[in-house]
């Protein structure tokens, strides 16, 4: 039986090549995701902002959008956004706080069931008060620290710290291209979408640590091999599995935004969006991150150094080329590379 | 990996099996369901799986006692105590007992008087906490050397009524919910002032709020005469919004004297609904007294001060019994019967949070979760059979167990399955294949660098064992921080999730091992199939 292979075998991709390219690409994205926070901001659902989400159906099977909207100005409701998703008997209003405290809240809710509760089955009621929209704001954002800082100690006892700050620079890196999506996107943030990002910390997590196990497997094994050269051989050996497991969540979450409902979509789509990132941060930012933090191949590297003495002019003309040359090289552990003079000072200029 | 042993796959087998049987029940139609719990003896009753409201449709609400309610009570009881030890010591104070934000003050000209009093007064803290003496006092007296005595109702103070009003209030709440009919209502207080009510399957969730919102103090008290003291009454709203209403501030009768509350028809008016209601002893001869001091007065009957009614008192009444009426709809008469029956609330309570999900939208959540995961597993399925053909057949049972155990695991924890829930268990089907994609990416690996299938096989499984490891754990970290950070469907997420992490292990790992050992005994492979 022919089985399908998404990923080609034994690739050679020279991927701590691309850092040169995808730091300053990532920190460019994380700059926008940044500014996209603080000049658009994030469309937050009643959980952070407060306010009242109410789902109608209309009982005549069509929902009067327009008539809805206008309730906002009727009934003094301050803005009132109003969607209709799906089938067309259906609609969602939205307003924010009412001024007033948690009992204007809740007669606020009151006047609209009596405006529309004639026409409409009331099919979703959510109200958020002031005081626990902060709490939720709170505890939210503990939620996401903690997850870091737990996940930073557990990668700490498990491998090198260099491997420990390292993913957690590329989670970091995750997270703040999550909230840049759902920045541009505007989809709404509340806490489900904290869900989806500390789901995003998990995967992106997930898919580092694979890297990284390899990277450290490899690093007992090819004593002799230059850092960036034994990092690159690592990554290529997972990549089928990388891509193969990236699918296959992918399939999952196709299935969730299809199929999953109104509820859940937002969540889906950011989950989707953040596989991408964490397969992409794992391999670019978590990866040559170890290099830049100096961690080194002791023999493959000393083997480099020990030419370093000998070409010293060289090295200072143009402290990079070292590691690439070094990358051209063949993972034979036999020929140290005559070029390879500046890989083990590379990690000290970071 | 050949030698896999005899007890390592009873005890899978067995664990399997009894997630299947554990399963069973929640995935039967409600008829199969009962036909089968009848015939199983009552201790055996098989758990299903707990619904979360947002599935099945149903109110969560939090309410938090109103604080500055509680400082106003306190603050009016503590002027009535003071007033009281004055009276009772028979000292006399300049320009009256004077209002602070949080308390009252007075001054006492006399020195002397002011030492009698001052041990009186400091006593009135013990009404304040149930556990004196310990802790932070939770009033203050404050004596300045002119005279003038300051009561403080502190910090500690309040936060002890409120925690007092909390159990009271979730007591009162419970008779008041199960006085809906409904199942299973779970009613907890959370931190110091609140408490979410939670209640499955509400038909109409607005009874609910209507029943928790209100504080449902019933008082009778007479109407205020021309030519009475204005500084004994008070104004009060009329329920049917007819202007207000001079009312005695003396309360005759208390709602707590109620024995029973029930609505009834009054025929003689048409059959308008009213309540009917009942005093115990103390309350009917106090409401006999009354009636019969006062005849042809009105008589105002009070609920959250608002006048209901102001009948006039025709002949005493010294039965003990009697009737409320004040143009009520059914639902009102029936509701007003349901709060006078359960009591009143300590305080007023405000609802903080509310979310409703009413029956038909929890039944297109369920289905919507369901066709999601159907599709998804699908997927997953079909694509693991074509990327790893008779190895896919093995990583595809596994993941079926998998499943199983998620589902089993949730209806022995007892915990919820929400929206958020369903989406996390079809996430791990992603996930859950991980694993085998890691064993078998390093089986094919190994065997590319020259191992025979045996030896790949064998390193496959053990190398990939403490990636998988490593890459779970991370994954369980999340998924326990957003447990005990997360509320209501959130918290089911990340149930989910962990649960999913925890089976991955027995399933993708040691269940496919012993599948692939069978596989290789019986097959004898002379290539690797992947």
């Amino acid at each position: 039986m022919k089985l399908l292979r998404l990923a080609p075998e034994n690739t050679k991709f020279p991927f701590m090549r691309f850092r040169r390219v995808s730091y300053p690409f990532s920190a460019f994205l994380s700059l926008i995701a940044v500014a996209l926070f603080v000049f658009k901001g994030m469309n937050f659902g009643i959980d952070f902002a407060g306010g009242t989400v109410i789902e109608l159906r209309a009982k005549n099977g069509s929902a009067e959008v327009g008539v809805l909207r206008g309730l906002g100005e009727g009934l003094k409701l301050g803005d009132i956004e109003v969607q209709g998703f799906g089938n067309p008997a259906d609609a969602t209003l939205r307003f924010g706080l009412q001024p007033g405290g948690d009992v204007a809240q809740q007669a606020a809710v009151e006047r609209v069931r009596e405006k529309v509760g004639n026409d409409y089955e009331l099919r979703r009621v959510e109200v958020v008060g002031p005081r626990v929209s902060n709490e939720l704001v709170q505890s939210g954002t503990l939620g996401v620290v903690l997850s870091i800082l737990a996940v930073l100690g557990y990668l700490w006892f498990r491998f090198e710290w260099q491997f420990a700050v390292g993913a957690v620079i590329a989670t970091m890196h995750d997270l703040l291209l999550t909230v840049g999506f759902f920045s541009i996107t505007q989809l709404e943030f509340n806490t489900t979408s904290i869900a989806a990002i500390l789901t995003i910390v998990g995967y992106s997590l997930n898919e580092t640590v694979v890297v990284l196990d390899r990277i450290r497997e490899n690093m007992r094994k090819y004593k002799k091999l230059g850092t960036a050269q034994m990092i690159d051989m690592s990554i290529n050996a997972v990549l089928p599995r990388t891509i193969m497991t990236a699918t296959t969540v992918m399939l999952a979450l196709i299935a969730l935004v299809a199929f999953g409902g109104q509820v859940i979509r937002s969540f889906s789509l950011a989950m989707i969006w953040g596989i991408f990132v964490a397969t992409y941060s794992s391999i670019f930012i978590c990866s040559p991150m170890l290099i830049y933090l100096g961690l080194r191949n002791e023999e493959g590297d000393k083997a480099a150094a020990s030419h370093e003495v000998a070409s010293k002019d060289s090295q200072t003309r143009d402290g990079q080329s070292g590691l690439e040359s070094a990358e051209k090289e063949p993972p034979t552990t036999s020929a140290p590379a005559k070029k390879k003079s500046a890989q083990s000072r590379k990690p000290r200029q970071a | 990996m050949l030698r896999f042993s005899t007890w390592k796959f009873i005890a899978i087998v067995a664990m399997t099996l009894a997630a299947i049987l554990v399963v069973a029940p929640s995935m039967m139609t409600p008829a199969h369901y009962e036909a089968l719990k009848e015939r199983l003896p009552a201790w055996l009753t098989p758990p299903t799986i707990v619904l979360g409201l947002d599935l099945q449709g149903g109110s969560h609400v939090m309410l938090e006692v109103d604080k500055a309610d509680i400082l106003t009570t306190q603050v009016k009881n503590l002027r009535e105590d003071v007033r009281r030890i004055l009276r009772e010591e028979k000292v006399a104070i300049t320009g009256g007992i004077g209002a602070t934000p949080r308390g009252v003050q007075l001054r006492v000209a006399d020195a002397a008087d002011r030492e009698r009093i001052l041990p009186k007064l400091r006593l009135l803290r013990n009404g304040f906490s149930a556990r004196a003496g310990g802790g932070d006092s939770p009033l203050d007296v404050e004596e300045t050397p002119d005279g003038l005595i300051r009561l403080t109702v502190t910090d500690a103070g309040l936060v002890e009524k409120t925690r007092r009003a909390v159990d009271q209030s979730i007591e009162v709440i419970r008779r008041r919910v199960d006085a809906l009919g409904t199942r299973e209502p779970s009613i907890q207080r959370e931190g110091d002032d609140r408490i979410i009510v939670q209640v499955p399957g509400l038909q109409d969730p607005e009874q609910l709020k209507t029943i928790l919102g209100q504080t449902a103090k019933l008082e009778f008290r007479l109407v205020a005469e021309a030519g009475q003291n204005p500084a004994d009454s008070e104004e009060l709203e009329q329920q049917d919004g007819t202007g207000k209403l001079p009312i005695e501030k003396q309360v005759m009768v208390q709602g707590e004297d109620l024995t029973d509350a029930q609505p009834g028809f009054d025929q003689q008016r048409g059959g308008e609904p009213v309540v009917n209601f009942r005093f115990n002893i103390r309350g009917a001869q106090r409401f006999g007294e009354v009636t019969s001091k006062n005849v042809d007065r009105l008589f105002a009957i009070v609920l959250d001060n608002k006048v209901i009614s102001a009948p006039r008192i025709l002949t005493p009444i010294t039965g003990g019994s009697g009737q409320i009426s004040g143009r009520f709809t059914v639902e009102e008469a029936n509701n007003l019967s349901i709060l006078l029956r359960a009591g009143a609330l300590p305080a007023k309570l405000n609802i903080v949070e509310e979310r409703t999900v009413g029956p038909g939208l929890g039944q297109d959540s369920i289905d919507a979760g369901k066709r999601a995961a159907y599709v998804g597993a699908g997927l997953v399925v079909v694509y693991m059979l074509i990327t790893y053909g008779v190895f896919g057949v093995f990583a595809n049972l596994a993941l079926f167990v998998h499943i199983a155990f998620i589902f089993a695991g949730l209806v022995l924890l007892g915990s919820t399955l929400t929206l958020p829930g369903i989406a996390g268990i079809v996430l791990t089907i992603g996930m859950a294949v991980d694993s085998n994609v890691l064993i078998y990416e390093r089986i094919r690996e190994e065997n590319h660098a020259g191992r025979t299938i045996l030896a790949s096989l064998d390193a496959g499984f053990k190398r990939a064992f403490a990636t998988i490891v490593d890459s779970n754990v991370t994954m369980f970290v999340a998924a326990a921080i957003l447990y005990f950070l997360g509320t209501g469907p959130v918290r089911g997420f990340a149930v989910s999730l962990a649960l999913g992490i925890l089976t991955t292990i027995i399933t993708a790992y040691t269940m496919t091992q012993m599948m692939i050992a069978i596989w290789y005994h019986y097959a004898r492979p002379t290539r690797l199939p992947i």
